[in-house]
């Protein structure tokens, strides 16, 4: 475990090496030796992005073209990403079914009829586009089915081990997915939610637990260049969404009698609480929402500003620090992996725990 | 700020994709692997119950053994004391019967002894009687035969006689 942490957390390093050289060359190249900029190559990695950029060699990006869904008011209009030629600044307009589309920042925006070139103000947004109904399959997109691919591998096989062995004992892979099973059953589930209610939530703690997991680690996963799934809010706002429909669907009298008309306290003292708990209802998701995001963007970011260091000192004296720093976030990002697909499991499962209570 | 917005396809996606991932997996994974988790566990505790069970039942067994070993083993005391104590009594009886016997036999004998006895001294005394007379007809008639003699006799006698 510990040799394969340092290979993995090595080659993040080293990858991420190999694509930054690149950034900046192309910087240096086409721009004019225009200053490199660690806020856009930083926002650049964590973000989403139409194509699977896989890395630049002299300056010639190298990517996995990616499906482009588009709809508009004339319907649903497709094509793939290698269309914008790796633009993302807006310059390269395709047309298709007689609109016209543009790439700015990894934002795909439809101009106006009879508009040619797209137009800014003076915040850099444009003026004369607007954005279509967009469910392209982004790299993030992407990333996420390849890891359910993985997961349903994993846990199919699993499965189909204790099928095979009829005597349930955990065989190969399963003898390794068991104890994790296991713990989000023993430490997660029962414990946060109560012995005779914790089979009900089982398959979505389990389930949430795994896929956070996963992409946790795909994201740390440096060829795949900073597929940052579990780091882009959408996701985890998808995610804590399921956890507050679950909580709210599965409340029962208790939970909602301690919203609305907290027991046990005076009167007024019970008026004052029901906004602070009706408020509360929706902070607790929007906390998972957030936690999972920024602890994930922030360790990504954390890596990125520090290789960012060896071009913005414009020196390579500086790489072995910013390795040896990057080193140390990537072990600790491997670990926090874990303790946020931990924690975002653990607070579901109480969540739910305190939703289905019993009054006492 | 477009990183802190969530972006609507992605959302889109995550949602779809979770919620089928949700419960394919449900189906065809958790299912079956927390039943064969919570079979085995089950039986785990079973085999634990059963075995205590068995462990139990071995230690009443062990008991009822004990228990039935004793009982044989002060029955089988009693037995022997019962045995001897017949064994005495045999004896006892025997000894009296035959001490019994013996002093039956005995008297029996003392009786049969007497009444001989009394037969041999009734036979020896009708003997002795008719020998005596024979003696006496032979003394009488060898007196009578020589009247000398007699007379003699008779005068001894009479001299006797006075003498009383």
């Amino acid at each position: 475990m510990t040799l394969n942490t340092f290979k993995s957390a090595l080659f993040s390093v080293l990858f991420l090496t190999v694509s930054f050289f690149g950034y900046a060359s192309e910087d240096a190249h086409s721009e004019n030796k225009e200053e490199f900029n660690p806020k856009e190559m930083i926002l650049h990695h964590v973000k989403d992005a139409y194509g699977m950029h896989i890395i630049d060699i002299n300056g010639h990006p190298i990517s996995i073209p990616l499906p482009i869904i588009l709809y508009t008011d004339s319907g649903l209009t497709t094509f793939m990403s290698s269309e914008f030629h790796h633009d993302y600044n807006g310059e390269v307009v395709v047309e298709k079914d007689g609109q016209r589309f543009v790439n700015v920042h990894e934002k795909i925006y439809r101009l106006n009829d009879g508009e040619t070139t797209v137009k800014y103000d003076a915040e850099h947004h444009p003026i004369n586009a607007e954005r279509p109904w967009d469910f392209s399959i982004t790299r993030n997109v992407f990333m996420m089915w390849v890891s359910v691919i993985v997961l349903l591998f994993i846990f199919l096989t699993t499965a189909k081990q204790y099928k095979k062995s009829g005597n349930y004992v955990p065989k190969g892979i399963a003898s390794f997915m068991e104890p994790l099973i296991v713990f989000v059953r023993d430490e997660i589930a029962k414990p946060m939610i109560g012995e005779h209610k914790y089979k009900r939530f089982m398959p979505y703690l389990l389930t949430v637990f795994f896929f956070i997991w996963i992409n946790n680690i795909f994201g740390l996963i440096p060829i795949l260049n900073g597929a940052n799934l579990s780091g882009n809010i959408a996701f985890t706002f998808s995610l804590a969404f399921c956890t507050f429909l679950i909580t709210t669907f599965s409340g029962n009298k208790h939970y909602w009698k301690h919203i609305f008309w907290m027991p046990g306290v005076p009167v007024p003292m019970k008026i004052f609480l029901m906004p602070i708990e009706i408020v509360g209802m929706f902070v607790k998701p929007i906390s998972l929402m957030i936690r999972l995001f920024a602890n994930i963007t922030a360790g990504h970011i954390i890596i990125l500003a520090l290789m960012s260091l060896i071009f913005i000192f414009e020196t390579i004296a500086v790489a072995p620090v910013s390795i040896a720093f990057s080193l140390f976030i990537g072990i600790i990002e491997i670990v926090v992996t874990a303790i946020q697909a931990y924690i975002f499991t653990v607070l579901s499962a109480l969540y739910f725990g305190m939703a289905t209570e019993e009054a006492h | 700020m477009d990183l802190i917005k969530p972006d609507f396809g992605l959302v889109f996606w995550s949602l779809i994709t979770f919620v089928i991932l949700l419960f394919v997996l449900r189906k065809f994974a958790w299912k079956p692997i927390l039943g064969a988790v919570e079979d085995r566990e089950e039986g785990i505790k079973s085999a634990l119950a059963s075995a205590e069970n068995a462990r139990k039942e071995m230690e009443n067994l062990k008991a009822d053994n004990e228990r039935i070993l004793q009982e044989a083993r002060s029955e089988r005391e009693a037995l022997l004391k019962e045995a001897r104590e017949i064994k005495a009594k045999i004896i006892a009886d025997a000894e009296e019967d035959a001490q019994a016997k013996a002093s039956k036999m005995i008297e029996q004998a003392q009786a049969a002894i007497e009444s001989e006895k009394k037969a041999a001294m009734a036979e020896l005394k009708n003997h002795v009687a008719g020998l005596s007379l024979e003696i006496a007809e032979k003394v009488v008639r060898e007196e009578l035969s020589n009247k000398d003699k007699q007379l003699q006799l008779v005068e001894s006698m009479l001299g006797e006689a006075t003498l009383n």
